[in-house]
Formats: C-alpha cells, structure tokens, sequence
C-alpha cells in the first residue's frame, strides 16, 4: 500500500446550506508528511473527524489505511493515534491517567516510550487537567498520541499553545517517526511549521483542494519577490509585464515577478544599473495571500 | 476600604449573570410549598379529625422527627414539617452555588484575574457573592411566607415559616464563602459547602432524635445538638405555634462571622490557589480506569455515593416507621390500601416506599444518561472514540453503570429499610429478603425510563435534557404516587411504566409485566444504538 490517505470528491454538509466541504480531494503517501494547511473555518477539523468515522461523508470516497472510515473505525484505530485540534479531557483526572487510558483503549501503551515522552515535554502527569494550563493540555494529547507506535498520527493543529522550546521538541519527534517510516498528516495554519516539517502540501480552501504537491511544485506556480536598488531611476519597472505590486521610491523598488517573465524583467534591470538586488522563494504566507486574497486574514 | 472597591459593580454584575437562574429557584421552591400547603390544607378540612393523631405519629417516632418538628396541630405547621427538609437543603444549594459561581468557580475560570486586574479590591469578590446570596435568600423568606399565605395559613406563621428556611440559605452564603478560600476548586469547595450541610442535617437530626416528647404528644424539646446547626435554628422558631424570631437572627452574625474568616483566609493566598493546595493525583491510571466502563464509573462514582448515603438514610427512616403504620387509620391507611391489600396495611406501605424508591434511582439514572450528551457536547468523546473505542462500547459502559448503579441503590434501600424494619418489629430479619427482592422488581420499569431517554439523546442530540426531564416529570406524575389521586384516564396512567410494575410486596410479583417491561427496555435500547450507530457527533466546534 503507497496510501495512507486517500479522499476523492469529499462532501459533507452540517445542513442549513452549510457546505463544509465540497468536493474535498487529499491524497498522503505512506511515509510522508503531509501539510493540510487552510486558514479557520476552511474545512481541516471536519475533514480529520471524517476520516475518523466521528462524521459521515455526504458524497465521496475516504480511505484511510485502506479501509473505510465509518465502517471500520475500531479496527482503523489501532493502527492511528489522533491529537484533537480543541483538546477536550476530563478535568478531574490527572495528565498521567488520560495517557494510560488513551494509550490502553488503543491497544495498548510503551511504558518505556511515555516516560521518555514526558521527560522531553517536561510534563508533570500528576497533575488533574483542570490544573493544567492549555499548552500543557496540548502536550497530556500529544503525549498520549505520541506513546503508541503506530502506522499513521493525525494531528489536528497540534502546536497551539505549546512554547517555541515545546514546539522544537514537537518537530524532533516528527522527524523520527518519519525517519522510522510513520505517515503523518498535520493540519496547520502555522507556515513556518508545515514548511519546516512537511515533504507535501494540501492547501484547502472552503472545504476544496485548492492546491497540493511538493513545495518545489507549488513555487513555480508563484512569484518571485524582488527587492532592488538602481542607479537610474526604476519607475519604468511598473509598466512591464510580469511584474506586479510594485512600489517605487527613488531609486528603490519592491515588486514581484510570474515565473515565465523573470528573465525578461532581469535584462531590463540590468540596463537600470543594479547596486544591490534581494530576490527570495515565495513564503507560505504567500502562497496564502494568493489563495485566499488580502481580504482574509491568516492567523498566525 | 479600598479592598471593597468595585464591590457595587460586581454586585450588578452577579445579579446580570443570575438574572435567571436565581428567580427560578426562589420561584420553584415557592410554588412547591405554596401547592403541598394548599394540598394539606385541602385534606384536613375534609378530615379535620386526622390532624391530632397524625401530628402525634409525627411527634412521637424518632425517625419521623429526622425531617423536622412538629408544635402543635396546626395543618401550617404541619405541611411546613413535610417540606422543610426539602426546602433548607434547597435554600443551602441555592446560596453555595451562588456563592462558589462569583468566587472560587470565577478563579478557576481565569475571570477573577481579570477583574482583579482592573480597579477592583481583592475582597470584592467574595463581598459582592456574599451580597447576592444574603438578598435572594430575604426574596425567599417572603416569596415562602407569602406562598403560605395564599394557600390560607395565617401571616405571622407563614412568614416565620419562610424565614426558619432561608436562614439556613444565609448561614450557608457563609459557609461557601469559607469553602471557596479553603478549596482549589469548584467542585471541592462545592464538596466541602455539601459536607457542612450534611453534618448540619446530622446534628439536627440527632438533636430532635434524642429529644424530650411533652406529655401530650404534640410537642418535642429538642436536645442540644440541635442547636449547632442552621437547620436546627429554623426549627427551633417553631412557627404557626411559637413564632420565636430571635433563632432566624442567629444567621446573620453567623454568616457575617464567616465571611470575616474568608477575608482574613483571603489575604493569606494566592489568586487562582485556595489555602488548600490541589492535591497531586496518580501518574498512572489504575487497571480499573482502563476502560469505557471504568472511565464512566469514575466520572459518576461521587454522585452515585451521594445518592447511596441519601437512599440508605431514607431507607433506615422509613423502616423505622413500619411499626406506626399499622396503627394508621382513615384516609392516609385507605391511600395506602390501593397498592394492594395482600399483605395488609404493612405491606402496602412498603410496596409504596418501593415505588418511591423506584422513582428516585429512575432521576439517578437519568442524571447519569445525559451525561452521555455531556461527552458530546464538551468534546470528551472525541479521544475516546479516536481511539479504537466503537460508539457502542461507549454507550454498553453507560448502560453497564446505568445497570448496576441503579440495583445497587434499590437493594441499598430496600436491606436499610429491611433492618430498620426488622430491628422495630422485633428482629425479623427475613424482612431484609422480601424488601430485597420487592425493591429490584422496580428495575425493569427504571430500565425502560433509561433506555427512553437514551433514545431522545439520541434522537436530538442537540438538546436532549429538556425532553427527558419532561418524560421523567410524565412518568413520575402519571405513576403510582398521584396517578390514581389526578383522575387521569386508563390510557394515560398506561403510559407510565411504574403503573406496570407489580405491587410487591403487598402482592405476587407477575412475571408478565416485568418481561413485558425488560422487553421495552430493550427494544428502545436497540433503537437508540441503531440511532447512534446511523448520525454524526454534535461535537463542539
């Protein structure tokens, strides 16, 4: 099996007209990690509980492990561990207990593994999750997932809350299990994370595929940014073709650049007589800015 | 003081929040004691000569003096008598909730810190709590006097009859007060407020238990532990005979003495911490937590032990009275004859006692059913059945706790009821075996009620809870206990599964209905799994 998810034409509707998604397509290899990244509200969240049987599909095809959501959740489960996006526990028992619980309902838990788990998230499981602050009941579901070794993790938004030291940890622990072989898919609104973490990318927007491949896939559809100072005047950049968003000040200008026409534009500039020029990759916070418009905002 | 400032903005703030939630339990409890005032009232006009000996059972049997006191024959004093219990726990409840909402539940929730922030004193919270509590307990000193009143007692005994309860409500505004600084949380000061009342009810209890009965029987002198206690304080005003004022004042400098401790406790501690650290719990779970059904069980484990000391306590009470009961005569042994006249007028008591018994595990069960929708709708289900946990496991452990927690209330009634029966009857102890046995011939119909409320949680799992207490409120006011007293139609009072029930001990238990009950149970039962098994999660967003 090369699969470890695979969803095609996914619909499902809360109702009311309320489509959360619409035609839904995902696609995670085994062995990968995979970034699902979509601003609030665009659908990430909905698509996890379907994948585990919480919620129905309308329409569409979702597989997961090779088998089917629904029907065969129980048996799917022993084979995943899913950290929730809102981390719901119950308050009066302690960190330590809901691992064990967890761990035991999966099938089972490594002893040896959760102890060194809690020692690297620095967490104290004799607390009761009341007590916990919400980074620390962040790490009591990421703990808990984290312990069973299992084929495929699910991870729903799983660094809010945690500090950057916690979400350094957080990235090493990924990098193992992907090492080890693990597929993971890690739903996100934090770009740095996803690009720092993740081989592919599903970018989904109102409940649609919007996009998906490697980063290098996904950058040759976007600009380049271009940072330059000139000697002659640069107000000329604005006209040419390719180039958009450009800002001119004296002999300063910012702007972006289509792919195709980037080597148009650098001969021109060089008849400009260049001083000093900055061109990056495109961020995700662009490829956002691009998918979604400047009218959503993107938490981050 | 500057420690109070802002205490008069938190006070509007209290009062927006519990805008509806306190009138509704002042409300409540007044039309409660207004409709069993006008209820005995009613009856002793009719019978009017039943109101001396009924007094004198009242008066005479230890157990019956556990509920409170009776002075005098006067039908006020004596429908107060039965209601008065209820009443001051209620009362007591009212003010520890109100009062934990604005202290120590606002901490926990991180609201404390951000008022404190402001311009606010560090006692202003407790004050502002203690403000509301202590004004909607004098609201419910008149609406008690008032509803007394309109069901025809006259003024002076139905006003000190509705203070002798919410004085208990103002000693406890104190006690919570206390409880919030000394508890880390919510439930623990909860649980500690709840710990005082019940030793308050023990003290009263005692006290009227072990007191002197006057020679004509219509008057108890209670002895001194009484006199520790709020509820006893109440009691003590003796209203519609004595009408003695000065034990309601007590309250006052109770609460005020309290509330000065929670001050002084308050400027030794921490925001977010009680004097009372949180004790740290186990790094592991035990082998008995590492299920569905060992996870409900320790969700529910508190309440289930508070219904089981309440049951026990009511069993031993009604037990006790078995031997006055005999000598019933008139109206209250005619009711008692519908059940059944098998096993005579005895009998019939205790099938009654059953069916109340029944009853109240079916509210049990029902508490522990919708916790079901709980799961859903607070999103602890979601790791739960993310992992490999299937939807029907997770509704067999309910059912398992639902199950075995309601048998194990029945037959804890029925062996307290047993004994103490037993114990005044000359030590028959075979009547342990007969209530046992009579007390699980409820279960079928508390099983059918359960699995019915399971299939609305099902259903519409949105707002499941409204529609199952109405169901319970239909089965319980169509059932046995007033059924047959409303003049319902046959078709209606059909409905109720305890009008189905046999009437055990006063007659054969009839294996028909029983089946025919367990069989409901288990059809609705199917249905509701059916149900779930079909529709997504309600989880939170």
């Amino acid at each position: 099996m090369t699969t470890a998810i695979s969803i095609a034409g996914l619909v499902k509707d809360f109702g009311r007209g309320a489509r959360a998604l619409d035609h839904l397509d995902l696609e995670v290899r085994t062995g990968e990690v995979h970034g699902f990244l979509g601003p609030n509200g665009a659908g990430k969240t909905t698509t996890i509980r379907v994948l585990l049987g919480l919620l129905r599909a309308d329409a569409g095809r979702a597989e997961i492990l090779g088998g089917e959501p629904w029907r065969d959740a129980v048996a799917l489960h022993r084979r995943l561990a899913y950290v929730p996006g809102e981390v719901n526990l119950w308050p009066n028992l302690t960190g330590g207990e809901v691992i064990d619980l967890l761990g035991d309902l999966r099938g089972g838990i490594d002893a040896r593994r959760r102890d060194r788990l809690l020692d690297r998230f620095q967490l104290d499981p004799a607390k009761r999750i009341r007590a916990y602050s919400k980074g620390n009941r962040q790490k009591v579901a990421l703990v808990a997932a984290f312990s069973s070794d299992v084929e495929l993790y699910l991870l729903d938004e799983p660094t809010s809350g945690l500090d950057p030291l916690m979400e350094g940890v957080f990235q090493d622990v990924v990098r193992e299990l992907r090492a080890a072989g693990r597929s993971i898919l890690l739903s996100s609104h934090i770009l740095s994370e996803v690009e720092a973490l993740c081989d592919r990318v599903t970018i989904i927007r109102d409940g649609r595929a919007a996009e998906s491949g490697t980063f290098d896939e996904l950058r040759h559809l976007t600009r380049t940014s271009v940072v330059v100072d000139t000697a002659e005047p640069p107000a000329s950049v604005i006209g040419w073709p390719g180039v958009h968003d450009a800002h001119v000040r004296g002999g300063h200008a910012e702007f972006s650049v289509d792919p195709d026409e980037l080597n148009h534009v650098l001969a021109h500039l060089v008849g400009l007589q260049v001083r000093s020029m900055v061109t990056s990759p495109p961020t995700l916070e662009e490829l956002f800015k691009r998918h979604y418009g400047a009218e959503t905002a993107v938490r981050s | 003081m500057n420690g109070f400032a802002g205490t008069a903005r938190l006070v509007r703030l209290a009062l927006r929040r519990d805008r509806i939630v306190l009138p509704a339990w002042i409300l409540g409890m007044a039309g409660f004691l207004a409709a069993t005032t006008a209820m005995f009232a009613e009856q002793y006009a009719r019978h009017p000569a039943l109101l001396v000996p009924d007094t004198r059972i009242v008066v005479e049997n230890p157990g019956m003096r556990v509920l409170g006191l009776v002075t005098g024959a006067h039908v006020g004093g004596y429908a107060l008598h039965r209601d008065a219990l209820t009443l001051a726990v209620l009362a007591a409840v009212m003010s520890m909730l109100a009062v934990v909402r604005h202290t120590r539940q606002a901490e926990e929730l991180g609201r404390e810190e951000m008022l404190r922030a402001g311009v606010t004193g560090r006692y202003a919270s407790p004050a502002a709590a203690v403000t509301v509590a202590f004004g909607a307990n004098l609201v419910l000193a008149l609406l008690l006097g008032a509803a007394m009143v309109a069901a025809g007692q006259p003024v002076g005994g139905s006003m000190a009859g509705g203070a002798s309860i919410a004085l208990v409500g103002v000693a406890f505004t104190g006690v919570a007060a206390v409880a919030s600084q000394l508890s880390s949380t919510t439930r623990g000061a909860i649980g500690l407020s709840g710990a005082v009342l019940g030793l308050a009810f023990l003290l009263a209890a005692l006290g009227n238990m072990l007191g002197t009965v006057a020679p004509d029987a219509l008057r108890v002198t209670s002895a001194w532990p009484a006199w520790l206690s709020p509820i006893g304080w109440g009691q003590q005003m003796r209203p519609f005979a004595d009408n003695l004022w000065w034990p309601a004042a007590l309250a006052v400098p109770a609460m005020l003495l309290l509330f000065g401790v929670a001050v002084l406790l308050l400027g030794r501690r921490d925001v977010g911490r009680g004097v009372w650290p949180e004790r740290r719990g186990a790094a592991h779970a035990s082998a008995a937590l590492r299920s569905p059904t060992g996870l409900v069980w320790r969700q529910q484990r508190g309440t289930l032990l508070g219904w089981s000391v309440g049951l026990l306590g009511f069993g031993a009470v009604f037990g006790a009275l078995s031997e006055e009961i005999k000598g019933l005569e008139g109206e209250a042994a005619e009711w008692y004859a519908t059940f059944g006249s098998g096993g005579g007028l005895l009998g019939a008591y205790w099938t009654s006692m059953m069916q109340i018994a029944g009853t109240a595990v079916a509210v049990y069960v029902v508490t522990l059913l919708l916790r079901l929708h709980q799961d859903e709708s607070r999103g602890t289900i979601e790791p739960l059945l993310g992992a490999a946990v299937s939807r029907l496991h997770w509704l067999r452990a309910y059912a398992i706790n639902a199950l075995a927690g309601a048998a194990g209330l029945l037959l804890l009634f029925a062996v307290a009821m047993g004994v103490a029966g037993g114990q005044v009857s000359g030590g028959r102890m075979s009547l342990v075996g007969d209530l046992a046995g009579a007390a699980l011939v409820q279960l079928p119909a508390v099983c059918l009620l359960g699995a019915a409320v399971v299939v609305l949680i099902m259903a519409m799992p949105r707002r499941p809870a409204g529609a199952s207490w109405a169901i319970v409120v239909f089965t319980v006011v169509t059932g046995p206990m007033f059924g047959p007293s409303l003049n319902l139609p046959t078709w209606l009072l059909n409905l109720s599964p305890f009008n189905h029930v046999p009437n055990v001990p006063a007659e054969e238990a009839a294996a028909g209905p029983l089946l025919g009950l367990a069989l409901g149970a288990l059809v609705l039962s199917v249905a509701g799994a059916a149900l779930l098994r079909r529709r997504d999660l309600v989880l939170p967003a």
